[in-house]
This record gives structure tokens, sequence and C-alpha cells, in this order.
């Protein structure tokens, strides 16, 4: 099956510090795919290199087809509206309130009458999971979970086919952490969404995720099931996959 | 009545589906829809209609829909009502908050004072890295625009009082119309006008953002004082190089007087030192500069403290920075009428 996105021969560079080297990755339709890597390892640089907030040094990135480090701005246009991006705090725009956040995309980039804008927005605020009343409260007035949630509402907010996620559960307590992977799977299975997560979290790893890249030596080391990473023979991907917190997060994805 | 829908029913195409839809069709079929998203899926629940020959995907998709389909759309935010009560409560709730706000605000002074007091009985607990390097900003770096600005007023001084007092034939007191609202209002006034200008919308958004990144609440928690920490440097810095700035827009003004007057009126440097002398005095300049210091305590405590109100979203910063500028500018103002007040009832 043909990637949805493929990234080829990525090198990025900040001055003389090397981030990615040659690094290459796919990604299929409809899959979860987990990215992992030590603090520092430019997870968050190669997500914000595959949405073009970055242009890197050399390398092919291709996203449904677009190649993203040519695209000219009306092409990239096109393609923005085919992918939404969760930040790693929501950044949500401080000066509108949840709804009118969520209805901003569709304001701007489709000609559909406010009310209808709203009435969609409302639609995703829920589906997200936060409460009705939430919707007429502004950014600085929410927790740091609900901040989340409305991040992730501004991203569906297209109805994308891709699905880019920095950190989802970071930040929040595990309660709210195993609801907002819960959240992200049902939403998957539902819009039949490709999701590119970033994460830490090996809960969120053993629960969402069919795939797992694991980036290190500035290059994506390794990739392939939460199984098959058991079995890798690399210093640093078992110490990950095997210290205490995985053990407590296997017993409790075993359970 | 069934309608059958053919083709995707996506966010793109809402509104052709939806004028598809406006017939009264009770039942729709799904059969030949090729692509179906959340929007979609949406207006076809919000249509009532009963849905069949969805397939498996849709019909998963058709259910997170409905199970989280809003209650009936609520209304947004309240409109504003202006019935008598609404204004009244609308005026009470502002002068409350006028109120509550100028407590506080002279609260802050009272502690920066405080703090000022204890810091002159310790001197060794003022952070002199800070101080200086606020000199440095605020006034070193202000030399140049200050110079300028003096030296321009001086200039439009000698053209103004040139062409009224020509009618007079009072040429040579041009130089006294210079000298006097030179050194004793303009000099300094403008002087603290700028410095407003800069200085004050700079400490607003340094503290600002500081507060916005719970820099300020790390401090607490570590025990150390924010207002000792940040804003005593930055008003001392200024009750230093107000001053200073002062007396140089002040000498640049009489020079730019000196230099139009010579021009213009042919009055040579020597004609006007010798005018300077006989009519004005050190006097004059000290009244000037006299005001310099309680300029710069408005403006370092007017951008420290409107910093410190900084909420957490940009929308904040950017309001209580421009406040913080036009605040001390118009307090500046008040406090030069004032002194210009006193100052006539003194007799200096």
């Amino acid at each position: 099956m043909e990637p949805i996105i493929s990234v080829r021969g990525l090198t990025t560079r900040f001055g003389t510090t090397v981030v990615h080297k040659d690094l290459a990755l796919d990604v299929t339709r409809g899959e979860v795919l987990g990215v992992v890597g030590a603090s520092g390892s430019g997870k968050s640089v190669l997500l914000r290199t595959i949405v073009g907030l970055l242009k890197p040094s050399a390398g092919q990135i291709t996203v449904l087809g677009t190649d993203v480090v040519t695209a000219g701005t009306a092409e990239l246009y096109a393609v923005q509206s085919r992918w939404g991006v969760m930040f790693q705090d929501g950044a949500l725009f401080s000066s509108l309130t949840v709804r009118e956040n969520v209805a901003a995309p569709m304001r701007e980039r489709l000609g559909i009458d406010p009310a209808t804008c709203a009435a969609l927005a409302d639609l995703r605020i829920s589906m997200v999971g936060l409460a009705p009343s939430a919707a007429d409260l502004f950014p600085s007035q929410l927790s740091g979970g609900m901040r989340k949630r409305a991040g992730l509402a501004r991203a569906l907010a297209l109805d994308p086919e891709i699905l880019f996620l920095d950190e989802p559960t970071a930040g929040l307590d595990p309660i709210g952490a195993s609801e907002f992977d819960a959240l992200i799977i049902a939403l998957q299975k539902a819009l039949g969404l490709t999701v590119f997560l970033v994460t830490h979290d090996l809960d969120t790893l053993h629960a969402t995720c069919d795939r797992i890249a694991v980036l290190a030596e500035k290059r994506v080391l390794v990739t392939g099931t939460m199984a098959d990473m058991q079995r890798v023979d690399d210093a640093w991907v078992h110490a990950y996959f095997h210290g205490p917190r995985a053990h407590a997060a296997h017993m409790e994805g075993a359970r | 009545m069934t309608l059958r829908l053919v083709g995707p029913v996506t966010l793109a195409n809402l509104i052709e589906t939806r004028a598809q839809l406006s017939g009264r069709a009770n039942v729709i079929d799904l059969a030949g829809v090729t692509a179906l998203d959340t929007a979609g899926a949406w207006l076809l629940i919000s249509s009532r209609a009963k849905l069949t020959g969805a397939s498996t995907a849709q019909a998963v998709l058709l259910a997170t829909v409905t199970a989280a389909m809003p209650a009936a759309s609520t209304p947004g935010k309240r409109p504003k009502s202006w019935s008598l009560t609404a204004v009244l409560e609308d005026l009470g709730r502002r002068v409350t908050a006028a109120g509550v706000g100028l407590l506080d605000a002279i609260g802050f002074f009272g502690e920066v004072v405080a703090k000022l007091a204890n810091t002159a009985l310790h001197p060794s607990r003022l952070r002199l890295t800070a101080l200086v390097s606020h000199m440095y900003q605020a006034g070193l770096a202000a030399v140049p625009i200050v110079a300028l600005m003096g030296f321009m007023i001086g200039i439009v001084l000698a053209f103004q009082g040139e062409s009224q007092l020509r009618q007079f034939g009072a040429e040579v007191f041009v130089v006294d119309l210079i000298a006097i609202s030179i050194l004793r209002e303009l000099g300094i006034l403008l002087t603290a006008v700028i410095v407003a200008g800069r200085s004050a919308s700079a400490y607003t958004a340094s503290i600002g953002s500081m507060k916005m990144r719970e820099e300020i609440d790390a401090m607490r928690t570590l025990g150390l004082d924010p207002v000792e920490l940040l804003v005593l440097p930055r008003v001392l810095a200024l009750v230093i190089l107000l001053p200073i700035l002062g007396f140089i827009a002040s000498s640049a003004g009489l020079v730019g007087g000196g230099l139009m007057a010579w021009i213009q009126l042919g009055i040579t440097p020597g004609m006007f030192r010798t005018q300077l002398l006989t009519n004005t005095g050190v006097s004059d300049l000290l009244v000037g500069l006299s005001k310099a210091p309680v300029f710069a305590v408005i403006i370092g405590v007017v951008g420290c403290y409107q910093g410190m109100q900084v909420k957490g979203d940009a929308e904040s910063l950017g309001s209580r920075t421009s406040r913080s500028v036009v605040l001390a500018i118009f307090l500046v103002i008040v406090v030069d009428a004032a002194f210009s007040i006193f100052f006539a009832i003194l007799g200096v």
C-alpha cells in the first residue's frame, strides 16, 4: 500500500548541530504510529519538519502525494486542510473562546455560514469530551487537560486524514491520560484517521500504537510493533522498553 | 419518501448536500455515499431522517457522532443588555473595579517604597548587576534619541519665538524664551515622555512575559522577592538616569536654539551666552531637574505594576503594555502641572 507519509534522506541542521541525518520513515494509511526517543533526539523537530514548519537541510518529505519541502504556497495550503496538528500545550489562540478556536479553521478555509461553523465546532468539542459549558471559555480559563482536548478539537475541525499529535498525554493525570488514549483510538477507528504520535508515555504506546518508530543516533533506528520492540538488540531501546516504568505499563497492557 | 445520496458527503460539499436534504425526505439511503466525515454525519443526523444502507465504517462513524451530538445548540454569550439596571450594574462594577485597582496600585507603590527603604538600610541587598544593565538599557541607549529630541525642540522654539517677538522688535528675548522653557519645563517633560514610551513599555512587557511563564511564581517559591529583584533595579535605574537624560536634553535644546538664533537672527554664540547669563540662573535648571526623580518613579512603578498585572494570555500582555505607556505619560503630565502650581506658590 502506498505510504501516506514518506520521508527519505532527511537531514536537519541547526547551525552546526545535526538533529537528523539521512532519516527515512514511512507511515501507511490508517495506522497509528508512535515516535519515541530520548529527550532532544528530535521527535518534535521531525513532526514540525513533516508539517512544513521547519525547512530541512536536505531530503524529501511526501505527505498525501505532496512534496512539502518543495511545494509552493498554494500546494501547501491545499494539503494543510487534509491534516490536523495538535501542539503540546494546545496552542490555542488566546483571544478567542474555545468554540471560536475550533470554528476558526472552518471559518477561514470554507465559506460556511457562522451558525453551521458554531454547530460543527460544538460537535467537535463534544466529541473530544469537553463539557458544552467549556465552549464559551477562553484558553487562559482552561486546565491543562482541557487545553489539550480543545487543541485536539481544533485539529479535527477540518475532518483531516492525518492527525499529528505532539505529546498528547504529557502533563495529564493517569485517568485523564488513559481517557485521552481511548479518545484517540475511538476517533481513529470512527474517522479512519492516520495518526502520527510523538510521545514519552509507554502506556499510550501500549494502548494506541499499531507501530512504533524509535528515533536515535539521528535517524529512525528501528520500527515495529510493541512486541518487536521487546526483541530489539539495542541498549537504549532495551532500557526504554524494559525499564521499571515499562514493566508497569506492560503489566497493565497485558491485564 | 426516500432520498438516495450519491458521492461524497463531507465538509467540503456540506452546502450542496444540505440543499439536497432540504426536501422533506424521511429516509435517506447512504448506499451510494463514497465518503463520509464527521461534518457530513452531523448533517445527516441533524436532518432527523432515518438512515439506511450505511457501510460498517460509516455506521461506526454515525454512531460516534450521534453519541457526541451536543444537546440543542446552547446559545452563546449572553447579548449585552441595555436596560437601566444592567447599565447601572455595569457602572457599579467599573467603579468598584477602578477603586480596587487604585488601592492595589497604591499598595504596590507602598511595597516598592518599603523595599527601597529596606535596601537603603542594607545596601548589600541591591542587585548591582541588574541595576547597571537597566541603567544601560533605559539610560545610555536613550541618549541619542533624547539629545536629538532636545535639539529639535530648541530649533522649533527659536523659530516660533522669533516670528512672534519680531513684531515687538524684541528678537533678542528669544534667548530667554528658549532657555526658560527648555530648562524649566520642556527638556525634562519631553525626556520623561520619551522614556515612558521606551522604558515603561519595556518593563511591562518583560515582567509581564515572566509572569506568563510563571517565572514570578518560581521566584516566590524560592523565597526570592520579585519586587526586590525585578522592580527596584528598574525603578532605581530610572531615578539615577532620568535627571542625566533631562540634562542632556536641555543642553541639546540650548544648542539647537542657539544655532537657530544665530542663523535666523544673527545672535552670535557670544551674545547668546551673555543674554543667557543675565536672565537665567542655575535655579532654572534645578527647578527642571528636581522633577526628574519623581517622573522616574512614576514611569518605573507604573511600568512594573502593569507588568505584574498581566494574566495568562497574550491579549492581556498587549493591553497592559499600552495601558502602562498611556498611564505613565498621563501621570507625568498631571504631576508636572502640580509642580508648576507648587513652584508658582513658592515663587521659585
